[in-house]
């Protein structure tokens, strides 16, 4: 008999799945849109962390960004609903099933204009979910508006030049109470990579400011939000490391130069300081720095707030702990007693 | 008789003046009827001076009460003033619970506890009532009247005609009064000085503010105590069992006992006034009765929140807009009652949201993860809500959304009532959406049709819609008490973990049953093949993007097939009536208790049978088809300007049809009353010709 040669073992992460199960499918995105690889790196991410995909919920607005949860994790439940009116949606979801984790992709447009009022109230409540926004600075589907996140001065393919201030999502989270802040760029594969595991980890609200170039129609001379741009621009705060809970946590670092922060699954984010001023836990420190970068025109990335301590919505709605989805008949029905009890006080 | 001379003096004063001036005076048939034949005007006098205003006369006489017969439209002017024969007299038969009684306040001067004891004590006396609150969208300051309607038959609509005015209001004190038909009786605030406005009606002035301080209360709250001095000078004068006042009061402050010691006292002070120094002039009196044993008072929209919790709802969003916003409020009273388990945490979730646009996403996406959700609103959150009932409908996902009705376009007459949103509903968003509409007609159907949206929506996988109105949801009505759900819980078609794996998979929109309802899975199901990918854009039976022409083409089928489903879920109509007669009555919601009063009418007045129908629900079931098919004349009374209900019947009905339908509508933000479906009908069938 011949010997059958040994099939390796199939990588596999904690919970014994391969990364096959948490693939999507096949993107129907532009060839080098920053979107795509935002995909790479929520697929990877939730791999590593050992997340069931069964338990994750997908949630997304309108418009390419919001397109691209179909482009990972099949086997998780997805919702793409309206434009603008994602965080509506995903807050309903978690109040149905506060056991479930959520991921929100969003875009410039999809938050910073149509959905500005959404967007803010999600962050005010702290609900737990990670937010993303895909930001390129244009409206890809509709192709190539600006959106409000385009910078001052910045151009279009057409020639057109925004005259209007950019929102800065990133201020605006921390001011309205997301505990969680960042911003990255989609071609820092290490650093999105850190980051979003540390939003799987965290608990709140986590508001990930993503700058992706939109390659058909704001990828050109002009543009802020270009490739060629972020290579130039970009200006870390922090090295973003991350230590998860279930591995070896022993890793020196030095106290002086480093914040460590333990989030809420035990896990650490570990974040060496490249500005002087940064300090994570501080808002207004997060907020001058944002301020300050804008002047000097830089891209500020990296965790630029985390705040562990401050409950999220579901807590503070006290609610049972089991799914309010699924609970039994008879904890939802009230008896016959108090019906008869009620229809009495009104006699 | 002295009343009915009266009444041809009326008529011939109408008739003297110019036309014009006649108008002004809504003359009836009742009111001719009411005059001795030697008094009646002859007819050709009476079509030139109303023109065509006169509401089917007829030649033959036989006598009606005079109370119903003369309502001045606009101020009565002094030819009137000066008719002796109006006078009430010592000796006059009284007028036993058949009037009604108007309580003229300013809103936020604290007089809903008083007109509240007030509804009450008569209902406690065995007698039919119902309270209809007209208030403004203000906060303090403006007018309020509130009106009790007493009536022994048990006619519980709105009653155009006030026979009892308590004239608590400076300020329309004067137009109150004016407004006031012969006959009537007035108590007010002596510093008023009603008694000069007009001669033929009946005056008891009160010096509440003297009564007021005689109970020793602060001056700070002296203002509310004032409120139940008349609750006192009515009950004397009425005839109201002051025993059941001071029950009601005691109950209604039962958690401040010397809150109700004082109010006692104030109704004590108005009882002893009135009985010490005013003599009981007009006809109008209480008598106790039989007629609400085992009945209940409330208002629809607590019977709304009470369905929806015993429906069991878990995740509850709201954006507050009146006159929603008690909907929420009291369920959240209940549910913090009745819904917090041992451990102090809560089997719900209630969430204030910034508008209603968000308040109807997390609906849906709570919908969507296996919650029984809803949210109450009124119109303007409804077109709010236009996009997300369309992604509702599209990507089939169940919720529940309540629409107290109150008047429109756009921001409208906030605090009075309308049937309004009945086709902006039934299609509401763009491209073919259609929508299942719920109707309740009293409070004990908000609670049932609550109770059973729920149920309905999960079955379904879309969006349910129930709409009450402001007289229903916020008004006083009696009835019998609710009954305990007993259908169990319908969570409609989810797939769970166990069955995937029989299963090996599902197709989230395929139709397996052939009733056009697929499977759905809940987040979180343990199963590699229980996800999905849901949204509004174009997809396939697995939930797949698509833009392929059958696709679409076929699920848009499914989704109209299903819309034919909804027919075997919803409640029916109900018939009254043998279906025997050649006239038949559409209506619904709040529109049926003046129906009901209306063909009472047109049997006594007019010897018109009709036949009534009343629409429980969209879509519409066959029995609507067959009605339609029996009867030569069809009338459709709502409350609106535009007979929604008549245009979406003619949609659905056979073109042969159609030509039999007529429009009773009512549109002036104050609930419909009998008599103004009864003069269209009479008129229209000629009756009495």
């Amino acid at each position: 008999m011949s010997t059958t040669p040994a099939t390796p073992q199939p990588k596999t992460n904690r919970i014994g799945l391969q990364i096959l199960d948490y693939r999507g499918g096949k993107t129907t995105l532009c060839a080098g849109c920053g979107h795509n690889a935002i995909s790479e790196r929520i697929t990877e991410a939730f791999y590593e962390m050992g997340i069931q995909p069964e338990r994750v919920m997908k949630m997304s607005g309108i418009g390419c960004s919001s397109k691209s949860p179909a482009y990972f994790m099949s086997r998780s439940f997805s919702f793409n609903s309206v434009h603008g009116r994602m965080p509506s949606v995903a807050t309903g979801a978690l109040l149905a099933n506060k056991t479930m984790r959520s991921i929100g992709i969003s875009g410039d447009g999809d938050t910073a204009s149509i959905g500005m009022g959404q967007f803010v109230h999600l962050l005010r409540r702290n609900i737990p979910m990670i937010y993303i926004i895909e930001d390129n600075g244009v409206y890809g589907l509709t192709k190539g508006q600006f959106s409000a996140t385009a910078d001052i001065g910045s151009k279009l393919k057409s020639g057109v030049i925004n005259d209007l201030p950019a929102i800065d999502t990133c201020a605006l989270a921390i001011q309205m109470g997301a505990t969680f802040v960042g911003r990255s760029f989609s071609g820092d594969k290490k650093q999105l990579s850190a980051m979003l595991k540390a939003a799987i980890a965290h608990r709140g609200t986590v508001m990930l400011d993503v700058i992706s170039p939109c390659v058909t129609f704001n990828d050109h001379e002009g543009s802020t939000k270009s490739y060629k741009f972020m290579q130039g621009h970009e200006e870390p705060v922090a090295e973003v490391g991350f230590v998860s809970h279930f591995e070896d946590i022993a890793v020196e670092y030095d106290h002086d130069t480093t914040v460590d922060v333990q989030l809420h699954d035990g896990s650490h984010l570990r974040l060496r300081k490249l500005h002087e001023d940064y300090d994570p836990t501080d808002k207004v420190r997060a907020m001058n720095l944002l301020m300050e970068a804008h002047a000097k025109d830089e891209v500020l990335t990296g965790v630029f707030y985390v705040d562990t301590q401050k409950p999220d919505f579901t807590s503070m709605l006290n609610m049972v702990d089991d799914p309010l989805a699924t609970l039994a008949p008879e904890r939802v029905r009230p008896g016959r007693d108090v019906l008869a009890q009620i229809m009495a006080e009104h006699s | 008789m002295g009343r009915k001379n009266g009444v041809a003096n009326v008529i011939r004063a109408a008739l003297e003046y110019n036309n014009s001036e006649a108008r002004r005076w809504r003359v009836s048939v009742e009111m001719v009827q009411a005059c001795r034949p030697q008094d009646r005007p002859p007819k050709r006098l009476l079509i030139k001076a109303c023109g065509q205003n006169l509401p089917g006369f007829t030649d033959d006489t036989y006598p009606q009460t005079w109370k119903e017969c003369i309502q001045p439209m606009t101020t009565p002017d002094l030819v009137v003033q000066d008719q002796p024969g109006l006078q009430p007299a010592g000796g006059i038969p009284q007028i036993v619970n058949d009037f009604s009684i108007q309580i003229a306040t300013v809103n936020g001067s604290g007089s809903q506890s008083a007109n509240n004891v007030l509804l009450r004590s008569i209902f406690r006396m065995g007698v039919p009532v119902s309270g209809k609150n007209l208030f403004p969208s203000n906060i303090a300051g403006l007018p309020t009247w509130y009106t009790i309607r007493v009536s022994k038959d048990g006619w519980v609509a709105r009653k155009t005609d006030i026979d009892v005015l308590i004239a608590m209001n400076a300020e329309t004190a004067q137009q109150d009064v004016q407004s006031m038909r012969p006959g009537a009786a007035v108590i007010y605030d002596q510093s008023l000085n009603l008694d000069q406005v007009r001669k033929d009606l009946t005056y008891y002035p009160v010096p509440f503010d003297q009564l007021a301080a005689s109970t020793g209360a602060d001056a700070k709250i002296r203002k509310l105590v004032k409120n139940m001095v008349y609750v006192g000078v009515a009950a004397q004068l009425l005839a109201i069992d002051m025993d059941w006042v001071e029950k009601t009061v005691r109950k209604q402050f039962a958690k401040k006992v010397k809150a109700a010691e004082l109010n006692l006292k104030a109704v004590r002070a108005g009882f002893d006034y009135a009985a010490s120094s005013l003599t009981k002039q007009d006809p109008f009196v209480v008598a106790p009765m039989s007629a609400t044993q085992g009945k209940i008072i409330i208002e629809g929209n607590e019977a709304t929140a009470m369905g929806a919790m015993f429906a069991g709802v878990t995740v509850v969003t709201w954006y507050p807009i009146t006159p929603s916003s008690s909907v929420v409020e009291d369920l959240i009273d209940y549910m913090k009652e009745y819904r917090v388990e041992p451990d102090g945490k809560a089997s719900f979730a209630i969430v204030q949201a910034e508008d209603e646009l968000s308040a109807v996403g997390m609906v849906l996406g709570a919908g969507w993860a296996g919650a029984r959700s809803m949210t109450a609103t009124s119109g303007p959150g409804i077109s709010l809500m236009a996009e997300f009932a369309g992604l509702g409908y599209y990507a089939e996902i169940p919720g529940v959304i309540f629409d107290v009705q109150r008047t429109g376009p756009s921001t409208g007459l906030p605090t009075r009532t309308c049937q309004g949103d009945l086709t902006f509903i039934a299609g509401l968003s763009h491209g073919d959406t259609k929508h299942v509409m719920l109707l309740p007609g009293s409070v004990k159907e908000c609670f049932e049709f609550a109770t059973e949206a729920f149920n309905i929506a999960e079955q379904m996988q879309t969006p349910i819609f129930v709409l009450s109105d402001l007289d229903l949801g916020m008004n006083n009505w009696m009835s019998e008490p609710f009954e305990y759900p007993e259908k169990p819980i319908n969570r409609g078609k989810v797939l769970d973990a166990k069955q995937l794996k029989e299963l090996g998979g599902f197709a989230r929109y395929k139709d397996v049953d052939g009733d056009a309802i697929p499977y759905r899975t809940l987040p979180g199901t343990d199963h590699p093949a229980a996800a999905y990918f849901t949204r509004g854009s174009g997809h396939n039976e697995k939930a797949q993007y698509t833009e392929r022409p059958d696709d679409y083409e076929n699920n848009m089928l499914r989704l109209a097939r299903k819309f034919e489903t909804a027919k075997t879920l919803v409640p029916k109509p109900i018939l009254e009536g043998k279906g025997r007669e050649t006239i038949g009555i559409i209506a619904f919601g709040s529109s049926h208790w003046a129906v009901i009063e209306s063909r009472d009418q047109l049997q006594r007045e007019s010897k018109l049978g009709t036949d009534y129908l009343r629409i429980r629900a969209y879509p519409f079931t066959q029995e609507i088809h067959d009605f339609v098919a029996q009867h030569e004349r069809v009338y459709v009374v709502e409350q609106n300007r535009d007979g929604q209900m008549l245009n979406l019947l003619k949609v659905d009905l056979d073109p042969t049809q159609v030509v039999k339908l007529r429009s009773v509508r009512h549109f002036n933000g104050l609930p419909i009353d009998a008599r103004s479906i009864t003069t269209v009908i009479a008129e229209q069938e000629g009756a009495a010709k």
